[in-house]
């Protein structure tokens, strides 16, 4: 069951830069695990609710309290570069 | 034939929780940069992110004020995108199954009432906020920018409107009375101006009686409900000379322009966002059962449209009713003050009338100023029994805005109390009459008119301090 896979596109969309090597290699082991993802899609389904995620639970809230922050300093020294207070970041080009 | 304008909008709406929605961080704005941070809310490898129960009420209060159903199974998803105000690189909302679904908000304009559905209100995480340095904080022109992770993670409401609004007034009153909801709901500050609620607009033009939509162009960085007014109405300008020049409209998102007034497109993109959503694997499904809806559905408190209609039934008129109903505090302090005994219709009239100006020109705050539901009704029963004109009361309300004391008081002070009693105004109308003997003929002969200049004389006469009521049921008792 051949997959159609434009890896270059995943890679692009993953901010990941592969030569045309990495790309050949990392499309094989995609399209290993998409034709068992078709494979899985071939089953009767009919009348099985979606199942989202395997844990038989729901509602895990925590109470609206605040607990405590990081430390500014030890949060911005991550940083590749920081301006004062703030995280430096290259020029963005565009609206999300 | 002329082209109908479809429009949506989708509100941001940040909630007024103590903490953020997925960890433990304080949610409140104006904390010093970058100090309102944690593993979870920057993202940092291997942290969980666990649902503030609360922020989950407070969606469900949202939706049910909106008329919604809310689902009783809905989950979180990614979405997936670079940006650098969103450190995780995936920012958690929901998706296909969200929150709540099908509801509506019903809006007054001049033309009436009209019916807009809700598609869905769904929660997420807000993202940091970022400064852009360089050439008059415009993205394009910026060298660099700078983040603030503060507001990473504050709770989001998302609420979508369905495309059924007809022109940018509808649009601008659609999102006053959404505004109001929220307000009243005491879930969001909802403040425009600090960014807790924000809108994007999609519009399209197509055919009058036409069905099918037209090619959407979507409009953001509208700050005010005004900017989105103006922005709707700019891009419908600009969409009908392009569709009478026989040219395509674009589909795109284009940026609203404060100063220039206009909206241009955005830089087009290499490539379009393909956020790649899936189910949010570290957080389990929210359930809705029928006690918990139940129990929130009826904890929600009067909304503005409510009020409205009470208002109405209180006897005022439409569009004074629907000014009243959208301010907590209009509303707060017009029951009070007829409940302390004011006639509903003057009051309301003072409130959207001197109030407002007094409120737009002073820094007076109905909160906490003197004008209160007691010296409105007060002021109200001085009109009412024509001890002020409706002219003095004008007089009065400004010094009670200004500290004086009381309505009676500032009455007296500024020597305003208006003179009924017949025997202390027969004397002047006596000496008006006889001066005037002309205009008692003709009034005599059935010319009407002319009562109105004798109580201008008597009004004269008084220093205007005579009530016109009295004055006029004089004149006609001697002229008779
Ligand atoms: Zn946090």
């Amino acid at each position: 069951m051949p997959v159609d896979i434009d890896i270059a596109k995943v890679a692009r969309l993953a901010r990941l830069a592969l030569n045309d090597e990495e790309l050949a290699g990392y499309r094989q082991q995609c399209e290993v695990i998409l034709e068992h993802a078709a494979l899985v899609q071939t089953l009767p389904t009919e009348g099985v609710t979606p199942t989202s995620h395997p844990l038989p639970r729901t509602n895990a809230f925590r109470e609206d309290v605040i607990t405590e922050c990081l430390d500014r300093e030890e949060v911005l020294a991550q940083a590749p570069e920081r301006d004062g207070d703030y995280f430096l970041v290259p020029r963005i080009l565009d609206e999300p | 034939m002329g082209y109908e304008p479809v429009i949506g909008i989708e509100t941001h709406v940040e909630l007024t929780t103590n903490s953020k929605m997925f960890c433990g961080c304080p949610a409140d704005f104006g904390a010093p940069p970058n100090t309102n941070t944690c593993p979870v809310c920057l993202g940092l490898p291997g942290a969980l992110p666990v649902v503030n129960g609360t922020a989950v009420e407070y969606a469900m209060i949202i939706g049910l004020g909106l008329n919604c159903e809310v689902a009783p199974r809905s989950i979180f998803a990614r979405k997936n995108y670079f940006y650098p105000d969103m450190p995780k690189n995936y920012q958690i909302s929901q998706y296909d199954q969200p929150l709540c679904v099908n509801g509506h908000l019903d809006v007054e304009t001049g033309a009436g009432t009209h019916r807009i559905g809700i598609t869905r209100v769904h929660m997420e995480e807000d993202t940091g906020k970022s400064t852009h340095v360089g050439e008059g904080g415009r993205i394009q022109a910026a060298s660099h920018s700078l983040i603030d992770f503060n507001r990473a993670g504050v709770p989001l409401m998302e609420i979508v409107s369905e495309p059924d609004i007809r022109s940018a007034e509808q649009a601008r009153a659609f999102v006053t009375e959404l505004r109001a909801a929220v307000l009243r709901l005491g879930v969001s500050d909802a403040k425009l101006e600090e960014g807790s609620m924000r809108f994007d607009g999609n519009i399209s033009l197509r055919l009058e009686g036409s069905e099918a939509f037209g090619t959407k162009v979507e409009v953001k960085n509208m700050n005010s409900i005004r900017s989105l007014q103006r922005a709707l109405e700019y891009e419908i300008e600009r969409q009908t000379a392009l569709l009478e020049a026989g040219e395509p409209v674009v589909q795109e998102t284009r940026h609203w322009d404060e100063e220039a007034g206009t909206t241009s497109g955005m830089r087009s993109k290499e490539e379009a966002f393909d956020y790649r959503y899936f189910p949010e694997p570290d957080l389990v499904p929210v359930a809705v059962d029928h006690q918990w809806r139940a129990r929130v559905a009826d904890s929600l408190p009067e909304l503005p449209a409510q009020a409205r209609g009470r208002y109405i039934e209180m006897g005022l008129d439409g569009p004074v009713a629907t000014v009243i109903s959208r301010d907590i505090e209009y509303g707060s302090v017009f029951e009070a003050a007829v409940a302390a005994g004011g006639d509903p219709q003057t009051v309301a009239n003072w409130l959207t009338g001197e109030v407002t100006a007094l409120v737009r020109r002073t820094d007076l705050s109905l909160a906490a100023g003197p004008i209160d539901g007691a010296s409105l009704a007060e002021l109200s029963a001085m009109v009412s029994d024509g001890r002020l004109s409706a002219s003095a009361a004008k007089d009065v309300l400004a010094g009670v805005a200004a500290g004086e004391g009381p309505p009676a008081a500032v009455a007296e002070q500024r020597d305003l109390i208006q003179v009924s009693d017949t025997a202390a105004l027969e004397p002047v109308v006596d000496e008006v009459l006889a001066a005037n003997t002309d205009a008692i003929q003709k009034l005599r002969d059935g010319d009407d008119k002319v009562i109105g200049f004798l109580i201008g004389q008597v009004m004269r006469a008084t220093g205007g301090k005579a009530d016109p009521g009295a004055v006029t049921e004089l004149i006609r008792s001697k002229a008779g």
